[in-house]
């Protein structure tokens, strides 16, 4: 049977990968919203905007990490909007983040117009080449696997870790977690519920705006108008599933990147001949849709997650 | 910092903040209009002149606020029960799918019957759409924002699946569009000659309706009860799960027949761009219209003139016509902003 070769090969498991690192940078930055008690449904809208910031920035001249920064940037400027009307204001973070989503596309497909007025495809530009970590690379299955990927993708694993190690083995880490629990246990600490929400979303939303901008400056070399493509919304449904925990929501973004490598190779196989390859394509979304339906009856969901706090109110 | 509720709201509380959402609308507009080199009095004026310059330009705008006003409605009918549904373009494109599996020849009817059928299945077929992700709301405790907007995603490949495939118009050349409706299930013009179709009477019908069903019934009053407070609902005795799935079927199904009045109404085929994101700025216009029925009816047409306008002040100026979609999306943050501004201030500790 060939689903056995395919998934004992080191390129399905080095394309699940690749598949799956824009999902950790932004399902990291989904988390950390959310584990301040603010749900951030701008995801969408930021990641076409670090998308767009990254690689604008890249093809006007700056290196490719500084692409990078600039993605970082925009989706902090754009977590700032969010967190101001959805923190302080305590306005309904649905509305909010799809507001947000919208704006944020609109201004990336205006300013796209702007900057290129007259192309009718994108220009392209240098994208990241994988590295091979010495030694590392060599290994059977693993190495071709893991180790030869493009740097930003190592870079989103140590943001994984360091996720992990901030949001549980420091005060920080406990301040964040405790206002999206307890709130009004933060504020009888001295600590400000409003700047700890406000920090955790303006810098999620930078991770937000960093996978998205995976897309143009390491999966591919440009930048289209539908290329994330719902993979924003993806990524809440991956918080979900990994239980607001970032080891977990990486195996998870993992695991469903595997199921998209897997489902984009099978249609060239003997199923997909018969198969309409428009149910492969639905398949990652039902797979979310059964995560969160899985996932529903465990009650690790942040006690606090869109509860405005005020101050002085139970 | 904390927000404090303003006892009695004076007359400049109520009017100011909103007023200024307007113009920080327009000032974020004419700053995104000089970037791009135009000249905001020109680009406002000439989305004026688009929307409103001539009897096409006006009949036009009414035919782009049809959809509007069904998609509007089916949000602010489900935003006021706090039923977060963001699945209505694919609620709509459900019910343009039901219209033509039935319009297009399959049933021998009289148009008299044929369009009431269209209507009601395209409604049925919304309704039931948006009863699933409902169901696992109330069933599973499933956040409905994600599951319907995830709905979208599938329904659309589900669509582009059904014109490469079983309605595929056979005289079609190839391209992914459905055989066209029979003169019996085409909505008629409004006026002869003019090309306002009877969608935008059943539009303001449906908006109508639902000012009723919200003020004179007893679901009315507890779609709002269990909107405001669903725990409270619960203990007044309001069958809280209930009412959630009675809201689905209706705004979904109104939802639909924005699918049913796009293809019968204008198009009279299914393509894959029969709405252009209907169902996205459906929640724009619904919230500007303060979830209010009659008003979805103003936003709507303030909506689909801005679109319109954008529309051909692009072409005239080069400025895009992304401007439009800018200018909605900052009046819906600007204006939630300015709603909480008339009852509340913002004091610091």
């Amino acid at each position: 049977m060939d689903l056995l070769d395919i998934l004992l090969s080191a390129s399905f498991w080095a394309a699940a990968i690749r598949i799956a690192s824009p999902l950790i940078f932004a399902t990291l930055g989904e988390l950390i919203c959310e584990r301040a008690g603010v749900l951030n449904l701008g995801i969408e809208g930021i990641m076409v905007a670090g998308a767009f910031a990254g690689w604008i920035a890249v093809w006007g001249g700056l290196p490719l990490w500084g692409g990078v920064a600039v993605a970082m940037l925009t989706g902090m400027m754009l977590g700032l909007v969010h967190s101001t009307l959805s923190v302080p204001f305590g306005l309904s973070q649905h509305v909010v983040g799809i507001g947000l989503t919208l704006l944020a596309t609109s201004l990336t497909f205006y300013t796209y117009r702007v900057v290129l007025p007259e192309v009718s495809s994108p220009p392209k530009i240098t994208a990241f080449q994988p590295y091979e970590v010495p030694f590392l690379s060599e290994l059977p299955l693993i190495g071709p696997a893991i180790f030869a990927q493009t740097p930003l993708t190592y870079a989103g694993f140590i943001l994984a870790g360091l996720t992990a190690v901030i949001l549980y083995r420091t005060p920080l880490g406990l301040a964040v977690r405790a206002a999206g629990e307890n709130p009004s246990a933060v504020a009888a600490q001295g600590l400000s519920v409003t700047a700890i929400r406000m920090g955790a979303v303006t810098v999620g939303s930078g991770f937000m705006a960093v996978g998205g901008a995976f897309l143009t400056l390491s999966a591919f070399d440009s930048f289209f108008f539908d290329m994330v493509n719902g993979r924003g919304w993806i990524c809440i449904a991956l918080v979900v599933f990994g239980a607001w925990k970032p080891g977990k929501a990486v195996l998870g973004a993992v695991l469903f990147a595997a199921f998209d490598a897997l489902q984009i190779r099978l249609q060239q196989t003997g199923i997909g001949a018969v198969v309409p390859y428009q149910v492969f394509l639905m398949l990652p979304y039902f797979l979310s849709i059964l995560a969160l339906v899985l996932m529903s009856r465990r009650a690790e969901i942040p006690a606090a997650l869109m509860v405005p706090f005020n101050k002085g109110e139970r | 910092m904390r927000l404090e509720p303003i006892e009695a709201p004076s007359t400049a509380r109520r009017v100011i903040p909103p007023a200024l959402a307007i113009a920080a609308t327009f000032l974020v507009a004419s700053l995104l209009a000089l970037v791009a080199g135009g000249n905001p009095f020109a680009v406002f004026g000439l989305i004026l002149k688009g929307a409103f310059g001539s009897k096409f330009s006006i009949l036009e705008t009414f035919n782009s606020a049809t959809p509007l006003i069904f998609t509007g409605l089916a949000i602010a009918v489900a935003f006021r029960a706090k039923l977060w549904n963001i699945g209505a373009e694919a609620q709509l494109y459900a019910g343009a799918v039901l219209t033509v599996v039935l319009g297009t020849g399959a049933l021998g009817l009289p148009a008299y019957l044929m369009l009431p059928l269209c209507a009601l299945a395209a409604m049925l077929a919304g309704a039931l759409l948006l009863l699933g992700p409902a169901l696992l709301k109330t069933r599973l405790g499933v956040d409905e924002v994600v599951t319907t907007l995830l709905f979208n995603f599938i329904f659309l490949l589900f669509v582009s699946y059904l014109l490469e495939g079983p309605l595929k118009d056979p005289m079609g050349m190839g391209w992914p569009k459905s055989a066209r409706l029979t003169p019996e299930a085409r909505l008629p013009r409004l006026v002869e000659g003019l090309r306002l179709h009877w969608g935008f009477a059943l539009a303001l019908i449906s908006a109508l309706v639902v000012w009723v069903i919200n003020t004179r019934t007893t679901l009315g009053y507890e779609m709002r009860a269990v909107g405001q407070n669903a725990e409270a609902a619960g203990f007044a005795g309001i069958p809280v799960t209930r009412v959630i799935l009675k809201t689905a079927l209706l705004s979904g199904g109104l939802a639909g027949l924005a699918g049913f009045s796009e293809v019968s109404g204008l198009k009279g085929a299914l393509t894959l761009d029969l709405s252009p994101g209907f169902g996205y700025t459906g929640i724009v216009v619904a919230m500007l219209a303060l979830l209010h029925p009659l008003g979805v009816v103003l936003a709507a047409l303030f909506v689909a003139a801005i679109f319109v306008g954008a529309d051909s002040m692009s072409r005239a100026i080069g400025v895009p016509s992304y401007l439009a979609d800018i200018m909605l999306a900052s009046a819906l943050l600007f204006m939630v902003l300015a709603i909480l501004l008339t009852k509340f201030r913002l004091r610091r500790d």
